[in-house]
Formats: C-alpha cells, sequence, structure tokens
C-alpha cells in the first residue's frame, strides 16, 4: 500500500503528514504535486493544511479546481481513500468531493488551540478503531472553519450519518461552549457518501507523538491503515 | 469587453465582517447603519464580440470558480468605455 500527500504552492502541513505517514506510521509514502493528476499507484491521498495559492478568491477555492483534485473525483469513485486536513477540508468542499462549505469563523478570529472531538460515527474507514463515544484531543489552526451546510443538506448529512467529529468538551458534551468557530451543529468533519472522503478542520498529523503533546491523531492513521489491510489493498502493491 | 461580477453572500447567511464592520462604524458615531453586509467585486475584462456573449462567458466562470454557489449570489454587469485599471 502507498500514501500520497498533495502539496499545493502555499500547503505548510505536507512535511508534517510525510514525516507521520513515513516516520511514525512507517508507510511508504510520496509527494504529490498539485498538477500530477497520476494517482493509479496510489491508495489513499492526503490533503494537508496551509494556504493553497494564497487562499485567494476563497479558502481552497483555486485548489478545489486544480489537476489533482480533478483527479481525485475519479480516484475516489474507484474508491480510492482521500483525507483532507484543515485547508485540505476546504479544498474538498470547494472541489465538490464533500458537502457544505467553509466561510469566516464567527469569532473573526483565527484560532490555534487544542480542541475535544466527539467521534459521532465509529463504522467510517478513518474511525474505525475507536471505540464509540470516544473524544479525540487534537489542534486546530484556521481562520475559516466555521462549516455551513442548507438544512436540507445538513438533514441528509446526519440521516446518512455523514458528521463524523463535533467540537465538544473533553467529556463529550456538544455543546455552543466547546465550539471554536461557529460551525453549524458543532460539525469538525464529514465523510462521502461511500465513507471514502474525510474532511476535517483539526490536524490529525500535529497529535501523532508525545513530543507533540498529543497522540490521538494516530487513531485515524492507525485506522486507516487497518482498512487498507483487511480489504487486501496492501498485498496487492 | 468589461464585466462586472457582484460577489455577496446569500440572504439568511450570517455575515461576520459585515457585522464587524458595523460595530466599528457604531464606534464611529454611524448609529444610523441598519444593516451591512461585505462583498466582493471582481472586474474582467474578457475577449467578446458583444455584451451578451462577455456576460455568458462570465457566467460560466461563476459557476465554476468566482462564486461558491452554498453560500454567495452574484450579479453581473456589463462596463460600456472605461478601462479597469490604467494600463
Amino acid at each position: 500500500m502507498r500514501l500520497g500527500v498533495v502539496g499545493f504552492p502555499g500547503t505548510w502541513s505536507y512535511c508534517d503528514f510525510h514525516y507521520v505517514i513515513s516516520e511514525v506510521v512507517r508507510q511508504p509514502v510520496r509527494y504529490v504535486w498539485h498538477r500530477d493528476r497520476d494517482l493509479a499507484d496510489l491508495d489513499c491521498v492526503v490533503l494537508p493544511g496551509g494556504f493553497s495559492y494564497g487562499d485567494y478568491l476563497r479558502a481552497g477555492a483555486v485548489a478545489g479546481k486544480s489537476p489533482v483534485v480533478e483527479a481525485l473525483g475519479d480516484f475516489a469513485a474507484r474508491g480510492g481513500f482521500v483525507l483532507g486536513s484543515c485547508n485540505g477540508f476546504q479544498i474538498l468542499c470547494e472541489g465538490g468531493l464533500l458537502p457544505g462549505a467553509l466561510m469566516r469563523n464567527e469569532c473573526l478570529q483565527y484560532r490555534c488551540q487544542s480542541t475535544s472531538l466527539l467521534v459521532e460515527n465509529v463504522d467510517t474507514p478513518f474511525t474505525r478503531g475507536m471505540p464509540p463515544g470516544q473524544v479525540l484531543t487534537m489542534p486546530i489552526s484556521h481562520g475559516e472553519g466555521k462549516h455551513y451546510a442548507d438544512p436540507e443538506t445538513l438533514r441528509t448529512l446526519k440521516a446518512r450519518r455523514q458528521v463524523v467529529f463535533r467540537y465538544a468538551t473533553a467529556d463529550g458534551q456538544v455543546v455552543r461552549a466547546a465550539n471554536p468557530n461557529g460551525s453549524v451543529e458543532n460539525i469538525a468533519g464529514v465523510v462521502n457518501e461511500g465513507g471514502n472522503v474525510l474532511g476535517l478542520m483539526p490536524h490529525p498529523e500535529r497529535a501523532a507523538e508525545t513530543a507533540m503533546g498529543g497522540t490521538d491523531g494516530l487513531l485515524l492513521f492507525q485506522s486507516l491503515l487497518g482498512t487498507l489491510v483487511e480489504d487486501g489493498t496492501f498485498l496487492r502493491r | 469587453m468589461r464585466v462586472r461580477v457582484l460577489v455577496r453572500l446569500k440572504p439568511g447567511i450570517l455575515d461576520v465582517q459585515g457585522a464587524a464592520v458595523q460595530r466599528a462604524l457604531l464606534g464611529l458615531g454611524f448609529g444610523d447603519v441598519r444593516e451591512l453586509r461585505v462583498g466582493k467585486l471582481i472586474e474582467v475584462e474578457v475577449e467578446a464580440g458583444a455584451a451578451e456573449a462577455a456576460r455568458a462567458r462570465v457566467d460560466e466562470m461563476c459557476r465554476k470558480l468566482l462564486a461558491n454557489p452554498i453560500l454567495e449570489d452574484y450579479t453581473i454587469e456589463t462596463v460600456e468605455g472605461e478601462r479597469l485599471a490604467p494600463h
């Protein structure tokens, strides 16, 4: 099996993701440039955080129409796994791979802090290693992380259990006070209908070693690797 | 052909930037501001023979990139007789 980490001009977290995948979870990984369309050797593509193309126009808007994201449509349709964190989540929404959009934080401040996340759905390929009701601690670092979806889309998201993470208190209470950016119903991460494309505002790659202050982000990587092992993907490489 | 695109948040979507600017105006003594919303102006100079063709082309640009249909509405107008920026 092999993972790819995408770099756009202005991406900042790609070395962090590459480091965690190669040095912490010890899996083969390569960088993917934003102009690349060939993803055939990859099982999972990561869109890291940062400010792709300077986030001009809207966060993730230009990257959402880039060659690599256009290729991701086919990649995901064939069952490939896609993980977008922070700017990566914004890009997936702008590129139409995930529902909704990400707006300016309601507080208008850039928020760089630790958050507690309630895992709402432990039956996705990205969360299957977590027990129901698990609360994870991961940092956020963004100015435009308020997820918005119109009421109809929101109903569908909830009915299909596509809301994977919500901002919560340390003991798992989903309340307004635990919401760092004004996200509708405290949504911090969603999956697509097929369950193989996940976007979240928090940074799992920044909570992957004790030295970083926490290792909860590793659960996401380990869940994904478990999925790739179980479906036999790693045997085909 | 010169085309002007006005992109605004849809009605009903909270505009936190607009609210902050309104509060700032209030602090400057403009307590008579009832509502304020911040939008985006995009000026495009496009090669086209007729205004209608230019508008159609820019409409396509709006749907593909310039506006996010989940959050924003846009209007398009062609502009006669002035350059977008001095060359």
